[in-house]
């Protein structure tokens, strides 16, 4: 570090957070200790401007058998089974090198994961980028997804879906969220907490290197301006290798009650996982850098305690264990290092060639983190955008504007992504990526997972308290179609400069539509990430949440609902109700028209929870059901052509009912005669199977075949 | 210690996914006259001869039994000064 | 009747092959890498994953694992053994078959399902399918693009040794219907004995209805019928 700035400004803290630590410490703190505060009270590791109100979200429910704040929330399945999520961002590192950091955020969750105890069975990954039109952008994109293929298939995890959005907004500050699910029995469930006066704490995995030094500090907590290129020393590089062998090593450490407790190390490496584990117990630790196997020479006892050097494990474990611990590493070629000792002191000491350089309450590096309550305002460009001078045309050519929809890189075929990733691995897909929520058995049960990803920023910009809570309405509809119930959300909110009162008023907004959605559809928030600062030049993201939903079913439906079960003949249904005014963040604004303009349309709690119970149920007895989103009812309609191949006459009124995008409704398709057994929503038949045209009657129609073409060619076309 | 460097390219007529993405990514680029893209790989060992007569032989079998894919590769050792 | 998996550090499959297994009444067991005797198995699988993280080449340091002195025994004395994706790329690095795995045509990594056409069923892997039948098998790989010096390829077209070809689903096999730009669009092979077989696809992916497909029990059929006919060997 150099220049005439105080050090701990150039760590990032502000003179208050110093003087914070000054008072804590009773004295100003050594170079280590600064180091070790810089980076656990960095934004993306303390949470310090968006904490106070994340427990606005209700996290509990009987099933909740770990909630927010732990390493991942974990659920009850019944019958012995329990399930692990938890959503990341990597979205600073990813700008500054994809690959790595795409591969690099795969790695970071797995852990989180499987540091609970569980195996990690499925990856999702959200990914919002800058229009393809611009060539840096599809570098990006190549680039992460690369990154998300090259890690997850080596390491031996599928990745099962997630979704792609596109605006100008992205194209400096991409958003990469990975979502991983586990699974375990109950017995095999560790926590982090560090207990037992005497245990040791075991450092296991890659040797310590300069990776990331200050990444959580510098690139997560940072906006991007002109010099971003020199941080490219400050990213990662990840192992997926070592990260397989991790996972098999801990697996077997914990099948065989080796461990005590056990925490990952991401950001702030060393300083977290030490400080957090003796924290959770109550406890302290003596740490000797001096035994942390390292890649490097001569680092200083500050970058060995930042650094951020992927694929290593903190584990705590009983004295007379230690031996079988290193024992079993050496089998799974792990590295494993004794490096320090817990006990009652409740102070984490740090020694390095027999110096003490760091003498912390252990609790204080989490618990004593700046808590803000930063202003809040609402921001003028709501005035001007809810405006939507421009009526409607009266009449269009519906198949025309079919083929420019499906032609749209966000609601296109998106495999020329998905089939870069294993989908497959360790037979329990079900439905895979494609659909509208990925489905899971567990074998040997007749247990049934299902998850959904969702997010959409551009409605979170036009209304985020709405958007929010249609989001979390929209992924409990992805995961019924499966025949699953809504069973509980991981949220990944992703924001720009918390320090601009717009900013901070979109994520309050965000936090309480997204809880309120929650709370009527009875379920728990089990664990979330927060990642601000996505600005660059003065410019933020849109306000980007992203629900993870995780839903449950038991039994699941023996032959579930597939895109491509229609057949010629099928009746076709709409449930739910209809607005067709409700065109705000539609597809057709953003492509047809050209603009993001108007107010979204609120969402109806009573109505959501009533459409959602119903797709839960048809799921077990009829062929296809399609949950309706972006592009309306019109694309809807047309990817159950395309995947069944086959055409469809629609019978409806004006066009604006297929194009509107208004929430809580999907398309059920049916043996003739039949008609969906539903309860309290509305339902009418909107159409036939047949033919090889989607036939929207006076509007116009296109080909099954013209329309695959423009589906399946958008992302190929543009990317190569 | 004796420093090799290990050049090892893929046998000729044998398909070379990489080197055809690639030239055709510099001719999209406009540089039309590059002919051809082979890609190959460098290994740096760093030896100590006991015999230093024997290196040589032991470097090659190294090359064959596990460095460099005979079947589909060929190769050429180095001393690097 | 008793069946190794082999397991290296980095390998993925084991698992699914070994349930795949069980469902058709094998009894299958985890064998290690380190294991330097296989003594009483019927038949042997490599299957598919990262072993040694592909590094150097994919399959370069698993063919010296201690294991593989017993698989090369069961080869030479008739026993089935089966490669399946990277455990083709390891039998092709250890010399029990020709030719080696490079990259993907279009270098990126393709996970979908691909029609493939039986060419011969003189090998355990085809034994009790058909000559032109068309299956639909999942490809999952970065490096399933088979390549063979010249008089390798001959001779192994020449013997019938190609099992599967890359089709579409009417079974026409030419460069448009070949997802991965393998040589003659070639997908599984076997040696001259017809005991040592692999393929690139992934049968044991393809095992029940509920996950999309069956074609892959006509394979391992015919496998597990193989092993049937060539009792245990020491």
């Amino acid at each position: 570090m150099s220049g005439t700035e105080p050090a701990h400004r150039q760590l990032g803290m502000t003179d208050t957070e110093y003087e914070s630590v000054v008072d804590i410490l009773g004295r100003p703190p050594m170079p280590a200790e600064l180091a070790m505060y810089s980076v656990m009270w960095s934004e993306h590791c303390s949470y310090k401007s968006s904490r106070a109100w994340l427990s606005r979200f209700p996290t509990e429910a009987p099933w909740v058998v770990v909630g927010p704040g732990e390493n991942a929330g974990v659920v009850d399945l019944g019958d012995g089974w329990l399930a692990a999520l938890r959503i990341e961002s990597h979205n600073h590192p990813s700008f500054v090198e994809p690959y790595q950091g795409a591969a690099t955020g795969v790695g970071g969750i797995l852990r989180d994961v499987f540091t609970m105890g569980a195996r990690p069975i499925a990856v999702w990954d959200p990914l919002r980028f800058g229009p393809l039109s611009v060539a840096r952008n599809r570098y990006l994109l190549s680039g992460v997804v690369s990154g998300i293929a090259g890690y997850g298939n080596a390491v031996g995890v599928p990745t099962l879906g997630g979704e792609v959005e596109f605006a100008d907004c992205y194209s400096a500050n991409p958003l990469i969220n990975v979502m991983a699910l586990g699974l375990l029995k109950r017995e095999q469930l560790v926590l982090r907490a560090a207990s037992g006066d005497g245990n040791v704490a075991v450092l296991l995995g890659s040797a310590t290197g300069r990776d990331g030094i200050g990444g959580a500090s510098i690139l997560a907590s940072a906006s991007f301006d002109e010099d971003s290129g020199t941080k490219r020393p400050s990213v990662q590089v990840g192992d997926p290798f070592e990260e397989k062998r991790l996972i098999e090593a801990c697996l077997e450490l914990y099948e065989k009650g080796l461990v005590v407790g056990i925490q990952d190390l991401g950001a702030a490496g060393i300083s977290c996982a030490t400080s957090e584990s003796a924290a959770g117990g109550g406890m302290g630790m003596d740490v000797d850098l001096d035994a942390v196997h390292l890649r490097e020479h001569d680092m200083t006892p500050g970058e060995i305690l930042m650094s951020e050097s992927q694929e290593r494990m903190l584990a705590i474990v009983r004295p007379e264990d230690l031996d079988d611990v290193l024992a079993l590493a050496e089998k799974w070629e792990i590295a494993a290092s004794a490096i320090g000792h817990v006990n009652p002191s409740k102070q984490l000491r740090v020694f390095h060639q027999g110096e003490l350089v760091a003498d912390v309450p252990a609790a204080s590096l989490s618990d004593d983190a700046p808590l803000y309550r930063r202003p809040a305002e609402r921001p003028d460009y709501l005035d001007h955008v809810w405006k939507v001078d421009e009526p409607l045309p009266a009449g269009i050519d519906l198949g025309e504007t079919l083929l420019l929809l499906l032609d749209d890189p966000a609601l296109a075929d998106a495999s020329w992504i998905y089939e870069q990733y294993d989908h497959q691995l360790f037979l329990n897909t079900v439905i895979g990526p494609g659909s509208d929520g990925t489905l899971m058995r567990i074998k040997g049960t007749r247990k049934g997972l299902a998850v959904s990803t969702d997010g959409n920023a551009l409605l979170c910009y036009l209304d985020p308290r709405r958007g929010s809570a249609r989001l979390v309405y929209e992924a409990a509809l992805n995961v019924a179609v499966t025949g699953a119930r809504p069973f509980a959300v991981v949220d990944n909110l992703n924001f720009g400069n918390p320090e601009k009162p717009g900013v901070m008023w979109q994520f309050l907004e965000t936090v309480e539509g997204m809880a309120e959605a929650c709370e009527v559809l009875g379920v728990p928030v089990i664990g979330g990430n927060v990642s601000f600062y996505n600005e660059t030049d003065g410019v933020d993201v849109y306000p980007s949440p992203v629900v993870g939903m995780l839903g449950f079913c038991d039994p699941m439906p023996e032959d579930p609902p597939r895109l491509d079960r229609a057949e010629a003949g099928m009746d076709v249904w709409l449930v739910g109700p209809e607005d067709p005014d409700d065109f705000a963040a539609g597809a057709y604004n953003r492509v047809v028209l050209g603009h993001r303009r108007g107010r979204p349309a609120a969402p109806d709690p009573g109505t959501a929870v009533t459409v959602v119970d119903a797709a839960a149920s048809l799921a077990f007895t009829v062929p296809v059901l399609h949950d309706v989103s972006s592009g309306g009812l019109a694309v809807a309609l047309a990817e159950i052509c395309i995947n069944s191949d086959i055409g469809i006459e629609i019978d409806n009124g004006e066009w604006q009912y297929l194009l509107s995008e208004s929430p809580h409704r999907f398309v059920a398709v049916l043996p003739a005669g039949r008609q969906p057994d539903v309860h309290n929503v509305p339902v009418r038949r909107i159409g036939t199977m047949g033919g090889d045209h989607i036939d929207f009657g006076r509007h116009g129609s296109v080909t099954v075949a013209e329309a695959a073409a423009a589906w399946h060619d958008a992302l190929r076309s543009r990317l190569g | 210690m004796t420093k090799l460097r290990i050049d090892i390219r893929r046998k000729e007529g044998l398909s070379d996914p990489e080197g055809v993405a690639t030239l055709r990514a510099l001719h999209d680029l406009g540089y039309a006259e590059v002919g051809e893209v082979h890609f190959g790989r460098m290994i740096y060992l760093d030896v100590s001869e006991e015999d230093e007569s024997s290196v040589g032989a032991r470097v090659e079998e190294m090359c064959r039994r596990l460095l460099a894919n005979p079947v589909i590769e060929d190769w050429t050792v180095e001393t690097v000064e | 009747m008793r069946v190794a998996v082999v397991v290296f550090p980095g390998t993925n499959c084991e698992h699914d092959v070994a349930y795949a297994l069980g469902e058709l009444g094998t009894s299958p067991e985890l064998v290690w890498h380190r294991e330097t005797a296989l003594d009483g198995f019927d038949g042997v699988v490599l299957p598919g994953g990262f072993a040694h993280g592909d590094y150097l080449r994919t399959g370069a340091i698993a063919r010296f694992s201690p294991v593989m002195t017993a698989v090369e025994r069961h080869a030479v004395e008739g026993t089935p053994v089966l490669g399946i994706c990277n455990g083709f790329q390891i039998l092709c690095e250890a010399g029990l078959l020709p030719g080696a795995l490079v990259a993907n045509r279009d270098l990126k990594f393709i996970c979908r399902p691909v029609p493939l056409r039986i060419e011969s069923t003189n090998s355990i892997l085809t034994r009790t399918a058909r000559v032109g039948q068309v299956l639909r098998l999942p490809l999952n790989s970065y490096e399933g693009n088979y390549i063979a010096p010249a008089k390798d390829l001959e001779r192994l077209e020449a013997q019938g040794r190609v099992m599967l070809r890359y089709c579409d689903a009417a079974g026409v096999a030419d460069q448009s219907t070949n997802p991965n730009g393998s040589t003659n669009s070639i997908a599984g092979i076997a040696n001259t004995a017809g005991n040592v077989a692999a393929l690139m696809p992934h049968p044991e992916r393809a095992i029940e209805g509920l996950l999309g497909s069956t074609d892959g029990r006509v394979l391992l059929e015919s496998f597990v019928a193989s092993m049937a006919r060539e009792p245990a060997r020491a």
